[in-house]
């Protein structure tokens, strides 16, 4: 599952990777035309819209497979940086960006590719943006309180707008569409005739299809996940089959012996989590199996995934949703939490055994009663000095 | 030799797309530009003027989000990229010369004057809206960021607004 890095490629390697990445991306810059800022600002007169044509249509491409991808399960948003919001200073600077744009002609990007091919004004803007930067990092005390205020965290588009992703999507794929429709006519008004390249011929009847149909498939795809959360939360499912139990006993067992192939997967709250939880275990919400994380974990051969929570119903949806997932070798904790607690925790023996079983099985929960909440207090000690162990969000950007 | 024509736009855009698609898949975050000057600009403050950097706000700041040697950055090594790229495409197309490009009606001295005062209003422009055209903008638009979307709305917006007060610079 995606990001690949930094599991799959180490953060040496990532390094070599945005070399590759640059080249391509420098390449297709130049082969566009970016390289020269009259084609640049054509945009801004109304005589050459290819930066509207190039920019929107590479826009909605990544747009729709990021949305495809994880709607696959094959990239974990929740780890991708998401530009966070600050709402005045996007304004700010984006005006003066603007005003940059039309002034000096080119943008940071595309200013580095014009450099390359030997145009000196490029060279002149990339020198200027020094400038600009200095100006930024000398001045910074004067610009702090603008640059952190209104600080919307890593909100995404669909979310601030309160529509769904798939709605947003849609809308984006004809704004785009009907802007190349439009502007292929302004640059005609603008020039006295059609650009030849963009006459409307059939070829592009038949990508405004394909436009269309791809923005229309954004409906069927980011359902999944929400279908998945609404079945297991209704509670009518099926697919329980799968699902193995485990007596508390065997868990019990399994932990003092410090097996290697048992994972824990706490489905409780995390305030829950916090007061008492089981050695090894790591604490997961229903989203969380979406994942990386858990697609790490989970598909781990060999091991035994054992699902737990307060009682077995809750830590149930989780194992179902897990099994729907794809993922095998889910176990249940018979009873659920509470009644681990009851029978090994804070096991008080009754004294009334009779059998020969029945006093095993006492003796030995008497002893786990004692290794257990032991193992617990050491295992919380160590994980306070570790600190959180979970994937986080890339940090990327400008 | 003639310069060979530009590719297709919307066929560049596609290439585009898939480029910053695979960025993102690869290394979970997308394409950028001027965070490259930024770091750039730091490590030749760091190295001149060590003893300033360490107390100089904007520095601590940067070197908390970034520790290590400021060179040693995604985007410097992306953006090493992009000048190599363009420059191979640059002479696969008979593009490779050097050039003051101005518009007929301009001269070479306001072109001059305009690139530097062009690109250090991007430049600073880009630091406060955390990103360009390239990092927030386009790959703003790929994750569906509002920041993202709210920059490049301004970028464009903002670009309308002035393009008619600087028409006689480009027609």
């Amino acid at each position: 599952m995606g990001p690949l890095v930094p599991e799959v490629i180490g953060n040496e390697l990532n390094f070599i990777v945005a070399l590759f990445i640059g080249i391509a991306f420098g390449f297709i810059l130049e082969q566009a035309g970016f390289s020269t800022s009259k084609k640049l600002v054509g945009l801004f007169y109304g005589y050459d819209f290819t930066v509207l044509r190039v920019f929107f249509t590479a826009g909605i491409t990544a747009m729709i497979g990021v949305i495809a991808l994880g709607h696959w399960g094959l990239l974990d948003i929740s780890l991708v940086y998401i530009n966070p919001t600050f709402l005045w200073s996007a304004l700010a600077g984006g005006f003066i960006m603007g005003l940059g744009f039309v002034i000096g002609g080119f943008c940071p990007g595309t200013s580095v590719c014009a450099a390359a091919i030997g145009k000196i004004d490029a060279m002149i803007f990339v020198a200027g943006s020094f400038l600009g930067v200095m100006l930024f990092a000398e001045g910074y005390p004067l610009f702090e309180k603008l640059y952190l205020s209104e600080s919307w965290g890593n909100v995404r588009v669909f979310e601030s707008l309160g529509m769904s992703q798939s709605l947003f999507a849609f809308l984006l794929v004809l704004v785009a569409v009907g802007a190349f429709w439009a502007t292929t006519f302004i640059e005609k008004k603008v020039n006295g005739s059609f650009n030849p390249e963009f006459k409307p011929v059939r070829i592009y009847y038949g990508l405004t299809a394909v436009a269309v149909i791809a923005a229309l498939l954004m409906f069927a795809l980011p359902d999944r996940k929400q279908k998945l959360l609404d079945m297991v939360n209704s509670g009518e499912y099926s697919g329980t089959e799968n699902v193995k139990m485990m007596t508390p006993d065997e868990l019990a067992f399994r932990i003092m012996d410090d097996d290697k192939n048992i994972q824990i997967f706490d489905f409780r709250s995390k305030k829950d989590f916090d007061s008492l939880s089981l050695p090894k275990s790591r604490n997961y919400t229903l989203e969380n199996l979406f994942e990386k994380d858990a697609d790490k974990f989970l598909s781990l051969k060999n091991k035994k995934n054992i699902f737990i929570a307060d009682d077995e119903q809750n830590a149930g949806k989780a194992a179902v949703l897990a099994v729907k997932l794809g993922f095998t070798d889910i176990y249940l904790l018979q009873g659920g939490l509470d009644r681990f607690k009851k029978d090994i925790i804070y096991f008080k023996n009754p004294g009334n055994a009779v059998t020969q079983r029945e006093k095993d099985e006492y003796r030995f929960r008497t002893k786990a009663s004692v290794v257990i909440p032991e193992m617990i207090s050491v295992y919380k000690e160590k994980q306070k000095s570790a600190g959180e162990n979970k994937p986080k969000r890339i940090v990327g950007g400008c | 030799m003639n310069e060979k024509k530009f590719m297709n736009p919307y066929l560049a855009g596609f290439f585009l797309g898939l480029i910053l698609l695979a960025t993102i898949y690869i290394t979970g975050r997308g394409l950028g530009a001027s965070g490259a000057v930024k770091s750039v600009y730091t490590a030749a403050v760091e190295s001149i003027l060590p003893g300033y950097t360490a107390n100089a706000l904007y520095y601590q700041e940067y070197s908390k989000e970034h520790p290590g040697n400021p060179l040693k950055n995604w985007l410097v090594f992306e953006v090493i990229g992009v000048v190599i790229g363009a420059f191979i495409s640059g002479l696969v197309s008979n593009r490779l010369k050097f050039k003051l490009e101005h518009s007929p009606k301009s001269t070479a001295k306001i072109r001059i004057a305009g690139a530097l005062i062009g690109g250090f209003l991007f430049g600073f422009g880009a630091q406060l809206g955390r990103g360009c055209t390239s990092g927030a903008a386009l790959s703003g638009m790929a994750v569906l960021s509002t920041g993202g979307l709210i920059t490049m709305a301004a970028i464009f917006g903002g670009a309308y607004l002035f393009a008619y007060f600087f028409r006689k610079l480009w027609i």
